[in-house]
């Protein structure tokens, strides 16, 4: 079997909406193991398990927790439930079919900071999303899971849906921050990190939906047991949303180390009518476009950080011959124009001309300088941008320079 | 629901702005925040008219001009464009006669080209209101239409 589940496990086997069937299927016995452990024990056992985030960056999951554990005063959690880049599908899926994991791990982590508040931000287009995790949120509470006094433990939490209004920049963390507090989601400059300076100052702990669900997990087993699964540098296994033009589109869960390769022949049963693999593209808008020669990869955060992109997100989109690069590229980078919050200059006025020399190579009018000025202007955006959105925008752009070359100098007139 | 209705349901502090913008505009059937509700909500936080609008124009699905009573949403990401959802936006023109971004003259449906909906496993895919349809082909999406308009009469 080349799928291994982990987080996605109660699928189609408990019924969402019903807690007493979360709890038949070990339902909350992670946050019971946890309250009788010390704090910094829970914390061990996620920095044993070695998981990082799978929002994306792939940052160690534990580092943040404990800089939260240590800061003093009120202090934040933030799951982040702001899916919008293009192509990924797995936060939904997980509130959808298996919301209470998402709640137990934000309660573990919780116990473990002593964070009092927190917050799940869903994106405001989930609207069957956000109806789910707020009675999940409810139930919970009637259970003793969330609100004052969990557990008979003598510790409070209190958990928020904030639905978010069709901003993707607010999936990054200062942004996300900046819409909790009721603005404009335009990001802040780094440091101070969220675990210093977050919502209204106070250090916050932002995670994506995924890494939540994986906690209860990895406290219920210990964290030794989680690393058993996946690869030395990425343990556990990875949610994959699979689109484009496969047989079988959909959500699979594969140990890291699979490969893509694996993913779409396998699970996605290949291409629709046999066609050949023009490209994929890794991620989302922000990931890279690799050639069918490279799909023997491994998932896995280090081989993706060789793109400097969010990769990680798990999102593979397949696109077969009948496509042409620039048209792919064009739809991406168009959504980069409006998505940027406009606050820094390489990003709001760079995309804008990203477009327009993306433009000259799909009517052949773009000459050799525009290929430079074009490969120059990609990696000003990509080291100049405030936020992770423009550092990771120009993947696409700078990947497909790489390995799609001959199709931008077919495009070059002479 | 009535904005003050909404208004006393949250409390006083200006990190609910967006939720009661969310709330409000989608009770209203035309789906959009006019300049004497933005007075108001101004006047109720206490905030400068201008930090209302602000939120406003900055998310997308927030606005300040009248919809129609159905927004009409297509997705035209790289899953979906892949899928050809190009053939379901020409057969939403071709049914409803308009753009993106305008209404029909009965301000019935308003049409617009959306970013991701998060159903890249069934693309191509539409959001009508709070309402997601996938896996479309131009003949069911002319069904929904004229379901919708038979609705209404």
């Amino acid at each position: 079997m080349i799928q291994e589940k982990i987080v996605s496990k109660r699928f189609g086997k408990v019924n969402p909406l019903s807690i007493d069937s979360y709890i038949k299927y070990d339902g909350y016995q992670g946050l019971q193991k946890a309250v009788t452990m010390h704090p910094s024990q829970v914390i061990d056992e996620i920095e044993k398990s070695r998981i990082r985030g799978r929002g994306g960056a792939g940052f160690p999951a534990h580092i943040k927790v404990r800089a939260l554990a240590n800061a003093s005063g009120t202090k934040y959690i933030v799951c982040n439930a702001d899916e919008g880049e293009p192509g990924n599908f797995k936060d939904r899926m997980l509130m959808e079919n298996d919301p209470h994991s998402i709640i137990e791990g934000i309660a573990i982590v919780a116990y473990a900071t002593g964070a009092t508040k927190g917050y799940i931000y869903i994106r405001g287009e989930y609207q069957n999303a956000i109806k789910i995790i707020r009675a999940t949120i409810q139930a919970a509470e009637e259970k003793g899971f969330l609100g004052k006094n969990i557990l008979d433990k003598g510790f409070d939490f209190k958990l928020e849906v904030r639905s978010g209004a069709g901003s993707y920049v607010v999936g990054e963390e200062f942004s996300m921050i900046e819409s909790i507090e009721g603005k404009p989601g335009r990001s802040r400059t780094k440091p101070p990190f969220p675990t210093d300076k977050g919502i209204h100052d106070r250090p916050t702990l932002i995670n994506n939906v995924e890494t939540f669900a994986n906690f209860p997990h990895i406290i219920l087993v210990g964290g030794e047991e989680f690393t058993k699964v996946g690869t030395q540098s990425s343990t556990g296994t990875k949610l994959i949303s699979l689109s484009g033009n496969v047989k079988n589109k959909g959500l699979y869960e594969v140990p890291f180390g699979t490969s893509i390769r694996d993913v779409i022949f396998q699970l996605g049963k290949g291409v629709k009518n046999n066609r050949p693999i023009k490209m994929v593209q890794l991620g989302g808008a922000s990931g890279p476009i690799i050639p069918e020669y490279m799909l023997d990869m491994s998932i896995d955060f280090d081989r993706f950080e060789n793109f400097d992109s969010k990769t990680g997100t798990g999102a593979i989109i397949v696109m077969d011959d009948r496509f042409d690069l620039f048209d792919i590229l064009l739809i991406d980078m168009k959504f980069f124009v409006h998505q940027s919050c406009g606050k820094c200059a390489p990003c709001r006025e760079g995309h804008i001309q990203i477009v327009n020399l993306l433009n000259k190579f799909k009517s052949r009018r773009a000459t050799e300088k525009d290929l430079m000025s074009l490969e120059n202007l990609a990696h000003v955006i990509q080291q100049t941008s405030l936020c992770g959105l423009g550092q990771t925008s120009m993947t696409a752009i700078i990947s497909s320079l790489r390995y799609f070359r001959d199709d931008y100098f077919a495009r070059v007139r002479y | 629901m009535l904005l003050n209705e909404i208004l006393s349901k949250y409390p006083k502090e200006e990190e609910y702005l967006i939720e009661i913008l969310l709330e409000y505009q989608t009770s209203k059937q035309n789906h959009y925040i006019s300049p004497e509700d933005v007075t108001r909500i101004s006047k109720h936080f206490d905030i400068p008219e201008s930090q209302v609008c602000s939120v406003i124009s900055f998310y997308t699905l927030l606005s300040m001009t009248p919809k129609g009573r159905y927004v009409v949403q297509v997705c035209h990401d790289v899953p979906c464009f892949v899928n050809d959802t190009t053939s379901i936006y020409d057969k939403l023109v071709e049914v409803l006669g308009v753009q993106d971004g305008e209404t029909t003259p009965d301000n019935l449906f308003t049409l617009e080209i959306t970013e991701c909906l998060g159903c890249c496993n069934e693309a191509p895919a539409m959001r009508i209101n709070d309402q997601v349809f996938t896996a479309l082909t131009p003949a069911k999406v002319e069904k929904i239409i004229e379901d919708l308009r038979g609705e209404v009469k």
